[in-house]
């Protein structure tokens, strides 16, 4: 249970100032002169050591990150990107941050933008996130204006900070096709290696880091890394937001530690699960795109990177999608492949033509209308997406359904014999062909 | 360098390989679809994966640089495997993903036997459906007249796409829309604008980019095959034309890294049905003001009585742009032979091998030269419409390095951008006196190509000009032994052969084409032999006695008082020299109709008649004859370099610079000679092309 002096995202419901008076007044911007002075591998060695990892559902080690970074800016400069393109289903994390705690992300921008040699920040702001951005504009107005970021301001490190607002595209959520979009391309992709920090934006150096990953760093500064790093498990240190979503009491955004088990998070946050936990069926714990978990095993399993991962599934953005037993698993997922039919870019071969198929399937499968040899085919084509595409959206698409499979193979079964012992149940095909054969 | 095993077998290759090239070099065949090696790499297709030694996830090859890969943990070279369980399994997967929304529809898709949809699905498909939901169907795209679209079939591979932008320049097609809805689309649904729009014919792996002219017309496997070089413009193309029975019925470009690489014009690619119609069939003789069919002996008889009795002094022969080197020479032979000193091959006021030797009249830098060019000055010249190919590697090389490009004549699009300098003779003599910006620039190239076009030099000022052109070369370094950027750049196929083997007035008082044209006016010359010349001002040739000798009743045939059916370019074997001065040899694809036959056979047949018999029976013999004037025409494909130090005194011609401007003398990019101008499909683009120009006015 994560102690209110231990909070990092100190405003996440609005209840208090947003402005730069009351960032200040919760402790942004204190001391930021004084971390860069630690330069820029004091601030590295100082993320790694505070085991801090990606918030943006990969999980990868923001220090080491950052440490890609060519050590000499050379003939094109660093760029700093950040991703706040949060369209992940079931995640709102970011939202609150750049609505309630934006200065948090704008001190961190300059800290991490520091650390890898940048002195631009690009913010990619998801496109249906029009408050967010005017919050998030807000701030970095507010910071130019106080010489807290800009041309020779008071931290000596000259720091541009671009809010770009996007078009809507969940693709554009990843790193690369984020980079096209800003590149006033087509969000599609691209290819890697070359990585972003040899080759990104514009070709130069960059890094593209999630909302969270980045406002938190500066309180990880101020704080030591060793505080970070003493809260949570080994390997999955700190806190998280988790944005817990569906069939509990009161779905709420939390800051929690890493580690903090299922069952602790719903008891304690939100009020239990609807109906009781033997109503609990099964749990999406990382955002639309990582595989669900039954009930029995996710109760007590503590939320974070491993533990999850042990479990096929993942901690992914921490968005916990909670379903009791009224859900339709399949359907459910059948909505989901839908989600990943919609938003695929179409550039690869295996998304482009996979995810449609896999919805199609589905949808019939919700209705039962499928025969019991299809669900192998359709676990074969996950499999068949999975891993051969350019980017991760085709392992995003292809694991609910192997979750569903997997978890939910019954289910689907038994629907599929429920629809052939009643193939007619409003008698609409019986009364055609009769009439066919009275006339 | 780095090395790889490839299924075990270790190789050493260049820094910078992709997977694919290293596996295609170990001998492994990689399936693919979107990977070409002239395109930009799009990584989209997912056919190309090769599973590779420690990575958690099979790689797509086309992408991946052996650099990228590590070496083992004893610094073993990294590990590639191309037909392991994994590759077999990911390419089962991505083809059968490719095939659940391509129609089966390969009995009536032209793309059928050629298509590398059908090959791979064979070789590295699964043999049983398991998609059973309806099919996607898109709508077909209007694009113009020369491509055909069956947008179902469509794969989204972006070769059209990255071919338009690359290679053509123009970014006309796009894929717009995403996931299944990804469509590919000129997006207005108008005609596309490029000269080499044909070539997404070749490029489109499925069905979906198709030749509309050849539209349902034959199947790949019932075509005969000659592998041939083309005669639409000076390049030289290397082409393959395909006949069924008598009939051309499409003409696909060859791979040549020196001249064109693998593209052709839409000239080139689309002109066959021209081919076909306004051909010359037999002998005709003018009659009452009237042609009438006539025999061969019967022309000859016609011929030989006009010739005799005008005499060498008032007899003269003009050779054009679809004249072979073997025709033009046995003309040339013939009118030496008979004392005739008027002989030319050059449009009025072209001063081309007067002076300078060979290297005042070729393209010296060679075509792929230009690639090691670092500045580029066009004089009088649009290479976009008089060799496309050709200028496909300008822009090439402009996209590579980004090297400074002037212009000096119509300010027209490119497709790269340049500096305007001026459009006449004013602005380049500013440049010959370093008065231009442009000049320090020339200076300062270590390689720099000056491009000469014809719209500089024929002209009546064409000798002042091409000296001027000359000297700016010499001045800026461009003619020394180690790089001769002098470039002239022809227009037509036949004109640098026929300057090769020398087809111009004799020294001693011959006439050249103005002052025959001026004294077919005026009475001095009384019987003109043209052949294959139609793009002169005919009504200049008076009352003169003409004889045409030509495939098609063009202006020509329709000015002359005898004409003699010849063979078109696809009809005879015959050595066509490029604007390079590389000679090539064109081979026979099929027969010329009627009692159409080879040009060399008729010049040969009418010596006789004349009485000064030419002394070779056969092509070989010929040959012989005209490798002994002319010996580096017997280097096939090769490039005899021609000396710079000659250009020396082409810069001392001197003469007077006018003051008009340069003019391109394509004016019509699908008009240029007698087989486009028969052609249907050609009229349409013209057409289209017009009326394009006319809505943008």
């Amino acid at each position: 249970m994560l102690q209110d002096k231990d909070r990092i995202f100190t405003n996440l419901y609005g209840l208090h100032d947003v402005g730069l008076k009351g960032a200040m007044r919760r402790g942004a911007w204190d001391g930021t002169k004084k971390m860069l002075q630690l330069g820029r591998d004091g601030i590295i060695n100082e993320m790694k050591a505070s085991g801090l990892r990606g918030r943006g559902g990969a999980g990868f080690p923001t220090g080491l990150k950052w440490s890609f970074m060519p050590r000499e800016i050379g003939e094109r400069p660093h760029y700093l990107v950040v991703n706040a393109d949060e369209s992940e289903p079931g995640t709102c994390k970011d939202r609150e941050i750049m609505r309630h705690d934006p200065h948090l992300l704008v001190e961190g921008c300059l800290v991490a933008g520091f650390a890898m040699g940048a002195h631009t920040a690009f913010i990619y702001v998801r496109g249906e996130f029009i408050r967010e951005r005017e919050a998030l504009q807000r701030a970095v107005d507010e910071a130019y204006e106080a010489r807290l970021i800009g041309k020779n301001n008071k931290h000596g490190w000259d720091f541009d900070v671009v809010v770009h607002h996007g078009a809507g595209a969940y693709i554009c959520g990843e790193e690369t096709a984020m980079l096209e979009s800003l590149e006033g391309k087509k969000g599609q992709p691209r290819m890697k290696p070359p990585f972003p920090a040899g080759v990104g934006l514009y070709g130069a150096p960059s890094t593209i880091n999630n909302v969270e990953s980045i406002a938190v760093a500066p309180t990880i500064l101020r704080r030591g890394a060793n505080w970070f790093a003493n809260l949570g498990l080994e390997n999955n240190t700190g806190t998280k937001l988790f944005c817990i979503s569906g069939h509990v009491e009161r779905p709420c955004n939390v800051e929690e530690e890493m580690g903090i088990t299922f069952r602790e998070l719903i008891e304690r946050h939100c009020g239990g699960i609807r109906g009781g936990w033997d109503n609990l069926k099964a749990v999406i714990p990382g955002g639309s795109s990582v595989r669900c978990v039954p009930a029995d095993q996710i109760i007590d399993c503590p939320m974070c990177f491993d533990s999850l991962m042990k479990l096929k599934s993942g901690l992914g953005t921490a968005a916990v999608i909670v379903m009791d037993n009224s859900t339709d698993m399949i359907k459910a997922i059948a909505r989901l492949a839908y989600f990943y039919k919609h938003e695929s870019c179409g550039q690869c071969t295996p998304c482009r033509e996979g995810t449609g198929w896999m919805w199609r399937v589905l949808t019939r499968m919700v209705e039962g209308r499928a025969e019991k040899r299809e669900i192998d085919m359709l676990l074969d084509v996950s499999y068949q997406i999975e891993g051969h595409t350019i980017c991760a959206l085709g392992d995003a698409a292809a694991w609910p359904v192997q979750g569903l499979i997997t978890h939910f193979r019954h289910e689907i079964e038994a629907r599929i014999d429920e629809f052939s012992a009643t193939p007619d149940p409003d008698g609409a095909i019986t009364e055609r062909a009769a009439m066919a054969a009275a006339e | 360098m780095p090395k790889v095993i490839v299924d075990g077998t270790e190789i050493e290759v260049e820094n910078g390989t992709t997977l694919i090239q290293a596996c295609e070099m170990a001998g492994a065949e990689i399936p693919r679809f979107c990977y070409h090696e002239r395109l930009s790499i799009a990584g989209n297709c997912r056919m190309c994966l090769v599973e590779v030694k420690g990575a958690p996830k099979p790689q797509a090859s086309c992408a991946m640089s052996v650099n990228d890969l590590r070496p083992g943990p004893n610094g073993e070279p990294p590990e590639i495997a191309t037909n392991s369980a994994i590759v077999k399994k990911a390419r089962e997967g991505v083809m059968e993903f490719l095939l659940i929304n391509h129609p089966l529809d390969c009995p009536i898709c032209d793309q059928g036997g050629e298509c590398d949809l059908q090959d791979q699905a064979m070789a590295y498909g699964i043999d049983k459906n398991r998609y059973a939901e309806n099919k996607r169907a898109v709508e077909d795209k209007y694009i113009g007249p020369l491509v055909k679209t069956v947008m179902t079939r469509c794969i989204q591979c972006t070769r059209c796409v990255r071919f338009s932008t690359e290679v053509g320049g123009v970014q006309e097609l796009g894929l717009i829309g995403r996931g299944e809805d990804v469509e590919i689309t000129t997006y207005l649904e108008h005609a596309m604008e490029s000269e080499l729009q044909g070539n997404v014919i070749d490029l489109c792996p499925v069905g979906a980019l198709t030749s509309a002219p050849y539209e349902f017309k034959a199947r790949p496997w019932e075509l005969i095959k000659t592998e041939t070089i083309d005669a639409m413009d000076a390049v030289g193309s290397n082409i393959r034309v395909d006949v069924r029975g008598r009939e051309v019925m499409r003409v696909l470009p060859r791979l040549n890294e020196d001249v064109n690489e693998e593209w052709i014009s839409d000239k080139t690619r689309f002109i066959w049905d021209g081919l076909k119609s306004q051909r010359l069939d037999k002998p005709y003789i003018r009659q009452a003001g009237k042609l009438r069919a006539a025999s061969w002996d019967e022309a000859f008889t016609a011929i030989a009585d006009k010739m005799n009795a005008a005499g060498p002094g008032k007899t003269a022969a003009l050779t054009g742009d679809m004249a072979a080197v073997e025709d033009v020479f046995a003309l040339k032979t013939l009118m030496q032979a008979r004392g005739v000193k008027n002989i030319d091959c050059r449009e009025a006021g072209s001063t081309l091998g007067e002076r300078g030797g060979r290297a005042g009249l070729l393209f010296n830098a060679t075509i792929a030269g230009i690639e090691d060019a670092d500045a580029i000055l066009i004089v009088g010249a649009n290479p976009r419409l008089e060799a496309s190919v050709l200028n496909t590697r300008i822009r090439k090389t402009w996209l590579n390095t980004g090297l400074p490009i002037a212009v000096i004549g119509e300010e027209a699009d490119l497709t790269y951008d340049y500096s305007y300098l001026g459009a006449g003779p004013e602005s380049l003599s500013k440049l010959v006196d370093g008065k231009d910006k442009f000049a320090s620039v020339l200076k300062k190239a270590e390689r720099p190509l000056i491009i000469v076009g014809q719209g500089a030099i024929a002209r009546a000022d064409g000798k002042a000009v091409l000296a001027a052109a000359a000297s700016l070369a010499i001045k800026c370094g461009a003619a020394t032994e180690d790089w001769n950027g002098f470039c002239v750049l022809h227009t037509g196929a036949g004109r640098a052969g026929a300057l090769e083997v020398c087809a111009l007035p004799s020294d001693d008082g011959g006439l050249n084409t103005a002052q025959i044209l001026k004294g077919a006016k005026s009475g001095a010359i009384e019987v003109v032999y043209l052949l294959n010349v139609d793009e002169i001002d005919m009504k200049a040739l008076g009352t003169a006695f003409v004889v045409y000798q030509g495939s098609h009743g063009d202006a020509g045939a329709h000015r002359a008082d005898v004409v003699l059916p010849g063979a078109a370019y696809t009809e005879k074997s015959a050595t066509w020299v490029n604007t390079e001065g590389r000679p090539q040899l064109a081979s026979r694809a099929g027969f010329p109709p009627g009692d159409a036959r080879e040009d060399w056979m008729i010049i040969r047949a009418l010596s006789d008649v004349l009485g000064t018999t030419l002394a070779f029976n056969t092509l070989p013999e010929l040959r012989a004859k005209m490798y002994e004037a002319v010996p580096h025409l017997a280097r096939i494909d090769q490039i005899t370099p021609a000396d710079p130090a000659e250009l020396a005194d082409l810069a001392k011609a001197g003469g007077k610079l006018g003051k008009a401007a340069f003019v391109s003398p394509v004016k019509d990019f699908y008009l240029t000679n007698p087989v486009a101008r028969a052609s249907a499909i050609m009229a349409d683009c013209s057409a289209l092309r017009a009326g394009r120009k006319q809505a943008a006015e």
